[in-house]
Order: C-alpha cells, then structure tokens, then sequence
C-alpha cells in the first residue's frame, strides 16, 4: 500500500511534470492525498487526466462567476478548482455557481471541500448525477461510490449551504427537556452562595 | 527585563545556522530523556559465527512496544559504499511498531536489506542502512578474540564501529505516514523515532562485535568494556537530501529555531543566576573542549572553523574565570552581549548551546512544541491584498530584496532530483544540463521576482485575483504568509548563488539532531557521529543528563 506521504510527492512532482508551476502542483499534491483518504479515485483520475492532458484542449477558467461556461473547450479542473479555492470568499454569498464542462471533475472536487473549510459551510457539488456533500473538509458523503475515472461533468453545480440545524426546534426542546433530568434543583442556601449572590449590583 | 528575541536577519542567515551546535534541545537528547523509564530488550538474536543474520531490540513502555529488526548481511569489499546509490549495505534496519511475529520477521528480510527499492508497510515507522568501518570493526574483533580490549586511540579517531548512510521515516517507501502516530505522547518532539533506531542500531554494533569475537575464539574472548562502548556512537554520511527538507518544511524550521530563541531570551532574563546554575554552565562548557580538540577532520574549512573556536573558547573561558562576575544582574545577558561584541559566530552560538545546560526548566517544555503541523498553514488567505504581501515581503526579507539576481553569480546554481535514488542534488546551471527541472528552492531569487510582480500590480487587488495571473509565484505567495506568523521559517540567504555552502544548511539540521564532530568530506557531504558518550540502554534508567561533555 502508498503511504499518503509518497501519494502527495509524486502527484505534486507529476503534475509540474505536466506543466503547472510548483504552487499548483503543491495543491494537486495535497488534494490526491485528501481524495485518498476519502476513498475516492484520486490517482487514477489524475494518472488518467495528465496522461491524456495533451490530447485534449482545456480551457483555464480564471475568475469564477455565477455562470460559467465554457466556449469551445472542457475547462481544466486544476485551474478551476484553484480559482474557485482561492476565490471562494468572494463566491461564498452567490445562491449557486454553474459551470458546463470541467474535465475530469475528481480533480477540481478537493478544492470545494477544502473552501467548505475556509468558510466553515457545508458545501453541496453535483458532477451531473453524482452528488457531493462537503462537510468543512473533515467528510464528504456521496452517492458515487465507484473507483472508476469520470472524464467529464458536462453539467456542475455548487450550491453553498448556510449554516442550519438538520433538526426541528421540537426536537431540540424535547432533548433538552431530556437533559434538564441531570440537573439538581437548588435549596435557597445554595442560590445564597451562588455566584454574585448577596451583592447588589447598583453600587 | 524583556529581552528580544533575535533577529531572523542575523539568526536565519546560513552562516550563522551553519554555525549551531547541540544543546538540551538536541533530538537525541530528548529521545533519551523521553525513553529513560521505558524497558530495554534483546529479544532475538540470531547471528552465525561471522555475525551474519537477524536481531530484534526493543523499548516497551505498558501496551507500547518499538522494535528494532536488523538484518546483517555478507557484503563484498568492492560493494561496500556510502554513496547513496549503494544497492547493498553490511546491516539494514527497520523500527516496527508492536512486537514483530515470524511472519513479519520474513517479510521484512525480503524488503528492508532493498531499501528504496524495498515496500514496508504501516507497521514499520522507520528504515535505515549502515556500512561496518572495517578498520575499527576488525580491529575491535582481532582485540577481543585475543581477550584483549582495542586500542582506544584509534576507537576514539573513528568514534564508530558502524555507521549510517540514510535513515526514512514519515511514509517514505510504505513506511507509516506521520498521522497514525503523531498524537503519541512519547514522540511529541521531531524524529524522535529516527533517534531510537539510531541508538538501537549503536547497541546492535556491540552485540554484533562481542558475539563474532566470541565465536572467533570462544575461550579467550572478552567482550567490549562498556566504557569503551559508551564512548562509541554511531557514525552517519549525510549528502544534500537534508538541505531541501529545512526549506520545504518552514514550519518545522520555524519551530526549532523558535524554541532555540526563546531559550536564549528566558536565560539572558534570568536576573540572579544561582550558584548551582553557573557553576555547570562553566563546568559543562570546560568538560566539553575535549569534543571540539578530539574533532578530527581533514577539511581545510573544517579546521579552520575548529581552530578558531578553540581559541575563541579558551579565551572566553579566561574570561569566565578572571573578569566575569556572575553575581551581577542579568549575568547571561552580559555574557552574550560581550559574547556578540569579542567572538565568531561559531563560538557564539556554541556557547548559546551551553548556556542552556543548567536550564531544564527552561528548555523542557519548549521540547514538546518543537513539532508542526504543517498542513494547517498550507492555505493562501487569498483574500488579503496586494499591499498586504508587499509589506510582509518588506518587513520579513529585506535582507533578500537587496540580491541582484541578474548577476551570473547570483544566480549560478540550482537544486534538482536525481534519477538515481531520487536524490537532491545542486549543480551549475551554466555548465549542467536540466536547469529546466529546478526544484522550487531559490526561495530568495522567487521571492525577489514576486515582490517585482506585486510592485507594478494595484495595492487593493485581492491575492486571488493576483494569483490568476502569476500562478508561477505561488509557491512563494504561500511562504511569504508563512513567514508572516513563523519568523524563522525562512532561510535569509541566497540558496543558488556562488557563495552557499550547501553544509552550512547540513549542519543545521543535525546540530538539531544532537550530532558531534561534524567532518566534511567536500562541500556537499559530511561525516558526523552520534551518541558517542551517551549511556547504553542498561544505564538509561539513572544516566547523567550532561553526558555530552563526560
């Protein structure tokens, strides 16, 4: 088995090779091992993309907006994703970004959970039927579980979640009602020795 | 009083890091002081007549057990090399995590005698190789078969009967990645498990010696004294695969010259020195000029540097002696001050290392913190400006901005890997080919280049919007923040210019592993020796904790 360690330093060095400068491949580095780590194909996909780089015309999407598609070419995932990574503070307050043909879309999904992270809100990806869920970079739940390489999203999509409980405000009372029954009711010669107590607080 | 801490300017300079020595922050000290409580044993011992064979040695502490496995194997004279392009070594050694079964044992005896051309796996922590002196191991042997002990002179020439050319850890080759076991309480503190092979492999040396001796001549044998054990260490050849780690790890660095520093300030804020505390400043720092008269080297530069720390010592020593008064206020205060004003750098910081002998206090907790979790700071906060950077790169390299890199020798050499082994290498990029594949390590000449980017950009651009159009500077945009929260993350020299002693940035790193005598063999590799002197694992529970200097 590859450790995480020789999975970061031979993408990185694989993907200078490619032709991104070193603080991009430092990023590629860093998001194979992450996807690894989550059990997704993370070097099969980049094995794949960088071996098939220079057969295929990719477009660099450079600043991210709202809408984002691509004229002639699929958009390269590295340089979206970074763009998207970089940017994200400014992005953060957009409903839903689109984007129409990322090539090999494993590659650009590393760089939205780690936003999710930056802004501390889970993030929701769709790589056209495959959904991601972000949660800040520490999980990502799925409905793609193959080990297989996706070549192209035609359609993505990220929605920004705002920070909301997943519970109702019933269900909240009713297990806080629950965890009152480890309180101990006060005798009136413990409120008098209670913090603040016996003091008025007008002097 | 509040002491500064002192400047990255002067202290990041490699001159002065090429000038570090060990102290009580040293690696291996700490390992030491870490395993003293823990229990040692030899738990195989498997070697044939001529020492060929399987050995396990082990630290156990409760549930927590490290073992050594070791592996002797014949070696040809003609296949015995340092080099890292060796393929075969006299012993190899893997640290496994737990108690290895049979099946472990043989699987590792196919991979760890390969190398880098082995597969380990998570269970094993770390992996090493080491190459016999024949002169001192035959010797060691003819001596003690003859029921005689060696001589000691030519032990204490050599200071090793084996000695390493490579030790891996954090996930190199299939070894553990660093997460599985960094939350550790007994490895808080870097390569503390590097440190524990090193030392398990010194002890597997004597074992090894004892036992070929003994079956040489089983009814006249003696085994090693263990004196003359203990004044044996083991012996490494480093080449240039340490430089580029203290660059592509600046937390790290940071973290060890933070702690240095800090150090060094709470000591010279020390008001009133106890007469205890003096007493061993002095008495470690005259114990010690026997590790800088027994240094042997053939290095011109070495010498010269041995020679005028010597001089620089003694007569600072007079000094101590005659003219210092330490029951003034702020004594190491003054002492450092008149230390900067009189003294090299060498003897500066040699002394900067004793100073913190009499401080446990001081320097234990600051022990635990010389670690990093390097990937928290990997993220760029792309949302501060232009202006912002310029001003960090101002504050923090100034020293750099002042480097014409347009001048040839300025910008003469660069930093690649090898084919061969995937080592680092530096080479002149107008006599050798492959400047092209240069590894990101002119941090200076990059970051010159920023500055000249971001001084014709808008001061309100964001980074991000920056970074989409100078994406062949991020590398540098990253350190930069870095330095920002971590002064000491950054080497303020010029790593490729015509003047860089590539050792300087060796040497750095194993004054921090705790490594003596350091012997370079040309600018680019040195010998040095390590635990020479220190106790062996049966004396590890009540050891004197100054051994260094005994």
């Amino acid at each position: 088995m590859k450790s995480l360690s020789e999975i970061d330093t031979v993408s990185k060095r694989s993907s200078r090779a490619a032709g991104y400068s070193w603080g991009i491949a430092e990023e590629v580095g860093k998001n194979i091992k992450l996807l690894e780590i989550f059990s997704l194909p993370g070097i099969k996909n980049l094995n794949d993309f960088l071996n098939s780089k220079k057969n295929i015309k990719l477009e660099n999407l450079n600043l991210i907006t709202e809408e984002n598609s691509s004229n002639n070419f699929q958009y390269c995932p590295v340089i979206a994703g970074v763009n998207f990574l970089d940017q994200i503070k400014t992005l953060e307050n957009l409903n839903e970004i689109k984007f129409k043909n990322i090539a090999y879309p494993m590659l650009f999904l590393p760089f939205v959970s780690r936003a999710s992270e930056i802004i501390g809100k889970r993030i929701l990806l769709k790589l056209d039927e495959k959904e991601f869920l972000m949660n800040f970079n520490n999980c990502i739940h799925s409905n793609f579980f193959k080990k297989e390489i996706i070549k192209i999203a035609e359609s993505v999509s990220i929605k920004i979640l705002k920070n909301e409980d997943s519970f109702t405000e019933n269900e909240w009372k009713e297990l806080y009602k629950l965890s009152e029954e480890t309180f101990v009711e006060e005798s009136e010669s413990l409120k008098n020795s209670g913090a603040g107590a016996g003091l008025t607080d007008n002097d | 009083m509040d002491i500064p801490l002192r400047d990255p300017n002067i202290v990041m300079k490699l001159s002065r890091l090429g000038s570090f020595h060990q102290s009580r922050l040293s690696f291996l000290r700490s390992f030491l002081k870490e395993f003293k409580d823990w229990d040692y044993k030899r738990d195989l011992f498997e070697l044939n007549q001529n020492g060929f064979g399987t050995a396990v040695f082990s630290f156990k502490k409760k549930d927590r057990v490290y073992s050594l496995i070791c592996f002797a194997n014949e070696l040809d004279e003609n296949e015995r090399s340092d080099r890292v392009i060796a393929t075969k070594w006299d012993a190899a050694f893997t640290l496994f995590d737990g108690v290895p079964t049979k099946i472990d044992i043989e699987r590792l005896k196919n991979e760890v005698p390969k190398q880098e051309f082995g597969r380990l796996s998570y269970k094993e922590l770390t992996l090493s190789r080491a190459n016999k002196s024949v002169r001192v191991f035959n010797h060691v042997v003819k001596s003690l078969s003859n029921g005689v002990q060696p001589d000691k002179e030519l032990l204490a020439k050599v200071g090793y009967l084996y000695r390493t050319t490579a030790v891996y850890g954090s996930g190199k080759f299939g070894l553990a990645d660093r997460f599985r076991i960094k939350d550790r309480e007994e490895i808080y503190g870097p390569f503390r498990l590097e440190m524990m092979l090193v030392y398990l492999v010194r002890q597997f040396t004597f074992d090894q010696v004892n036992h070929v001796a003994k079956n040489r001549n089983p009814q006249k044998a003696v085994n090693l004294d263990p004196e003359i054990c203990k004044s044996l260490g083991i012996g490494n050849s480093t080449g240039l695969g340490m430089a580029p780690f203290i660059v592509n790890h600046p937390t790290l660095l940071n973290n060890w010259i933070y702690a240095r520093e800090v150090s060094l300030k709470k000591i010279r804020e020390i008001k009133n020195a106890a007469i205890t505390e003096s007493n061993l400043f002095k008495d470690c720092l005259k114990k010690s000029i026997k590790n800088i008269t027994s240094w042997n080297t053939e290095s011109e530069y070495q010498i010269k540097k041995i020679k005028s720390l010597l001089k620089d010592l003694n007569q600072f020593i007079l000094f101590l002696d005659n003219e210092f008064d330490f029951n003034q206020e702020y004594p190491f205060n003054k002492l450092y001050q008149h230390l900067e004003e009189n003294y090299q750098e060498e003897c500066v910081e040699y002394v900067v290392s004793m100073m913190m002998e009499p401080y446990e206090s001081i320097v234990a907790p600051l022990i635990k913190e010389m670690s990093s979790e390097e990937d928290k700071y990997f993220n760029i906060p792309t949302e501060r400006t232009v202006l912002e950077l310029k001003t960090i790169i101002e504050n923090k390299y100034s020293e750099i901005l002042k480097i014409n890199f347009k001048k040839k020798e300025n910008n003469l050499n660069f930093w690649f890997i090898s084919k061969n082994k995937e080592e680092p290498r530096l080479a002149n990029r107008f006599d050798e080919n492959g400047s092209n594949l240069e590894q990101p390590l002119a941090v200076a000449r990059d970051i010159k280049k920023l500055y000249e980017n971001l001084s014709v950009s808008k001061n309100n651009l964001t980074i991000a919007i920056f970074l989409s159009n100078n994406a062949d500077l991020r590398h540098v945009v990253r350190r930069a923040f870095i330095v920002e929260k971590f002064p000491y993350s950054e080497i303020q020299d010029n790593t490729i210019g015509q003047e860089i002693v590539p050792i300087d940035m060796l040497r750095l790193k194993l004054s921090f592993f705790g490594a003596l005598k350091f012997d370079p063999r040309s600018d680019k590799w040195l010998r040095i020796c390590m635990f020479q002197g220190a106790p062996l694992p049966e004396q590890l529970k009540n050891y004197d904790e100054h051994w260094v200097y005994n």
